[in-house]
């Protein structure tokens, strides 16, 4: 039998993907239709998912309710659907600011000298090695009234002689952002780093001797054969950003609800698993169709991996 | 138009070694390279070549001395402004553009207009035999297409200087040979002045007018290829460029165009070419002579002939090549093979005694240094 294996090019590669593909399936389609199913269930009123097939969840999250109060048949009341755009909104500043960010430094790393270049990548990845939750209550600290900006804010302000009132910088949309920005910026740098990191010198010098000035050198040079590192970040900063709970739930406060927010106080403190299920399924084709337009314009940016 | 397309006036690059040492990458060299001309940097790697040609283009500055384009000192002239062009090792060529796009992109960045643009790309395109390519990004090109998309990319912004970094370095050897005849054919319908490195001997002798022969950073010598050949100054340049025999002895009398050396080792005086300059009389020197400017004879009495025997044969085709021991002094002898045969001629084989017959003008004196 292994001899037969051994000439068997075929059931061997069948062979080797066969644990992936059964925790693929465990893991991934498995519970995404379950997911699908709850969605189309209702919760009953002890809190426990009825299967059946009705579109009643979906229809609320569009904004249509058939119980509303003023005793209207129908009406609607757009929310959910705030709440998505609000969302999306939050994923395309953070994506845009952290591209801003990272582009320049990750320009700076791909072209400082070899042996200070490890230095400076092992200080992008450094916050990584804390806990994501533990960073973000870090960036609370940062924030409160009597936290170390208003603190240093105040104290300059006291030393000028100026009147300073705390400013309330936790709890608001912005924290939000910075929180974000903060958390998905190494996800940025890394692939515009490698990116840059792989085009040529000789390519730099090539346009130099056609008569490009490094300033044109860049526009036409540079940042095309960089774009695929770019379009690589946009993708893991944007996804991510667009389903996450824990920085707006620390930094942004009860009222400042994002999509990954609505999912998971359906299944902990309203105890309606199927409305939240069929979020989740809505922020999952949301994202799929940004990617998918984002991805057909820009490719992949396969070109990372492939070159 | 100044005389001098390209001048190096005592220019040295000094380099740090990783090790922290200081390193003359180019150590005082001086060259005057001609409009039109077809010029060669030759020597094996570190030799300073690669070096001196980055810094006629401006991707470095020399440390002392100085670079001169058309009789303008360059100084710190960024490359973009130097008209000059490069043909890089690597090709170099923008992966993310077309063919087209690549051999664009010089005069584009010169603002040139669109039409302008258009028509001079086609030329170019279509003197190095790419017409139909356009639209191909250069991954979709062999090598030798690479290449050439390279070359127009340089020749399209009609350079005064061409430079080429061992551009055909990456070729096989057939491709190469034709690559050859062509940039020289190329070369001479243009009239521009090429700037070649390489470190193949064959490569710099087939195409150019003047070689520069070069080793750690100096230049050994600089001539055209058959003063490089037949009259190498030193035993750097004879033993570099083609194979020679070397002789130690020491110069018993000197006039201008003779020398008489005695070897010890043949127990003899051999009469020579002088070839180095500021021999003196009674200097230790080497006599020089090439494999294949060694006549064997049968037996003869003439200047400079030794009794020897053949001790190997080996047939290569169009040549015998032939080792020759006078006592212990080895030499190799290089027969042509005129005559066709399919049994070696009786005169090489071993053991045979012959004598050696060193021609005054094909014997080289050289300084021992």
């Amino acid at each position: 039998m292994l001899k037969r294996l051994r000439e068997n090019k075929s059931a061997q590669g069948t062979l080797l993907a066969l644990p992936t593909t059964i925790w693929m399936f465990i893991l991934l389609i498995l519970p995404l239709l379950l997911t699908l199913v709850i969605s189309f269930g209702k919760r009953s009123p002890d809190g426990e998912v009825i299967f059946t097939f009705s579109l009643d969840n979906y229809i609320r999250l569009l904004g249509f309710s058939s119980d509303c109060a003023g005793g209207q048949a129908s009406c609607f009341d757009p929310l959910y659907m705030q709440i998505l755009g609000r969302s999306l909104m939050l994923a395309f500043n953070t994506t845009v600011i952290v591209i801003a960010m990272a582009y320049p430094l990750a320009y700076f790393i791909a072209r400082a000298d070899p042996k200070r270049r490890n230095t400076f990548l092992f200080m992008v990845l450094i916050p990584l090695w804390t806990n994501f939750v533990i960073r973000v209550y870090a960036w609370m600290m940062l924030l409160r009234k009597e936290g170390a900006i208003n603190l240093i804010i105040g104290t300059v302000a006291h030393w000028l002689g100026i009147n300073f009132v705390p400013l309330e910088l936790l709890y608001t949309p912005g924290a939000v952002l910075v929180g974000m920005v903060y958390e998905f910026l190494p996800f940025m740098i890394l692939p515009i780093f490698t990116s840059l990191e792989k085009i040529e010198n000789s390519l730099y010098e090539a346009a130099a001797d056609l008569g490009a000035s490094p300033f044109k050198t860049f526009l036409r040079v540079t940042l095309p054969l960089s774009m695929p590192g770019v379009v690589a970040g946009t993708i893991l900063v944007f996804i991510p950003v667009m389903g996450t709970f824990i920085v707006s739930d620390i930094l942004g406060g009860r009222q400042y609800i994002l999509v990954g927010n609505l999912i998971q106080r359906q299944f902990l403190d309203a105890r309606d698993p199927a409305f939240g299920s069929a979020a989740s399924l809505i922020l999952m084709v949301m994202t799929l169709i940004v990617t998918y337009f984002y991805t057909r314009k820009f490719g992949f940016g396969e070109e990372i991996v492939a070159a | 138009m100044k005389e001098f397309a390209v001048e190096l006036r005592d220019v040295v690059k000094k380099f740090i070694t990783p090790e922290g040492n200081e390193l003359n990458a180019v150590d005082h060299v001086d060259m005057q390279i001609r409009n039109g001309e077809f010029f060669s940097m030759l020597g094996s790697s570190g030799c300073g070549k690669t070096t001196s040609l980055r810094m006629i283009a401006g991707f470095e500055w020399p440390t002392e001395g100085e670079v001169y384009i058309e009789g303008k000192p360059m100084g710190h002239t960024p490359p973009f402004q130097r008209k000059v062009n490069t043909v890089f090792q690597s090709y170099a060529l923008f992966q993310h553009m077309s063919v087209y796009q690549n051999v664009a992109f010089g005069l584009e960045m010169e603002g040139a207009q669109k039409e302008e643009i258009k028509k001079r790309v086609m030329r170019a395109l279509e003197m190095v035999q790419l017409i139909g390519m356009e639209n191909r990004r250069p991954k979709q090109l062999s090598g030798g297409q690479q290449q050439r998309v390279a070359l127009a990319r340089a020749l399209v912004k009609t350079p005064d200087v061409l430079l080429l970094d061992e551009p055909l370095g990456a070729l096989d050897l057939k491709l190469r040979k034709e690559m050859q005849l062509e940039l020289k054919a190329l070369q001479q319908q243009l009239g521009i002045t090429f700037i070649y490195v390489t470190h193949d001997q064959e490569e710099a002798l087939t195409m150019s007018d003047r070689i520069a022969v070069m080793s750690k950073g100096k230049v050994m010598q600089m001539g055209s290829p058959a003063e490089i050949y037949e009259r190498p100054r030193n035993r750097f340049v004879a033993e570099f460029i083609g194979e020679s025999n070397f002789l130690e002895g020491q110069i018993k009398s000197l006039s201008a165009n003779e020398a008489s050396v005695f070897i010890p080792a043949l127990n003899a005086e051999v009469t020579g070419t002088p070839a180095s300059e500021g021999l003196v009389h009674g200097e230790q020197v080497f006599v020089s002579i090439r494999p294949e400017k060694i006549h064997l004879t049968e037996h003869s009495a003439r200047l400079n002939t030794f009794e020897g025997e053949i001790t190997s044969t080996v047939y290569i085709g169009s040549n015998t090549h032939v080792v020759v021991h006078i006592g212990d002094v080895r030499l190799k002898v290089w027969e042509q093979n005129r005559i066709s045969r399919l049994e070696p001629s009786s005169f090489y084989t071993i053991g045979q005694k012959v004598d050696l017959m060193l021609m005054p003008e094909n014997t080289l004196v050289l300084k021992k240094d």
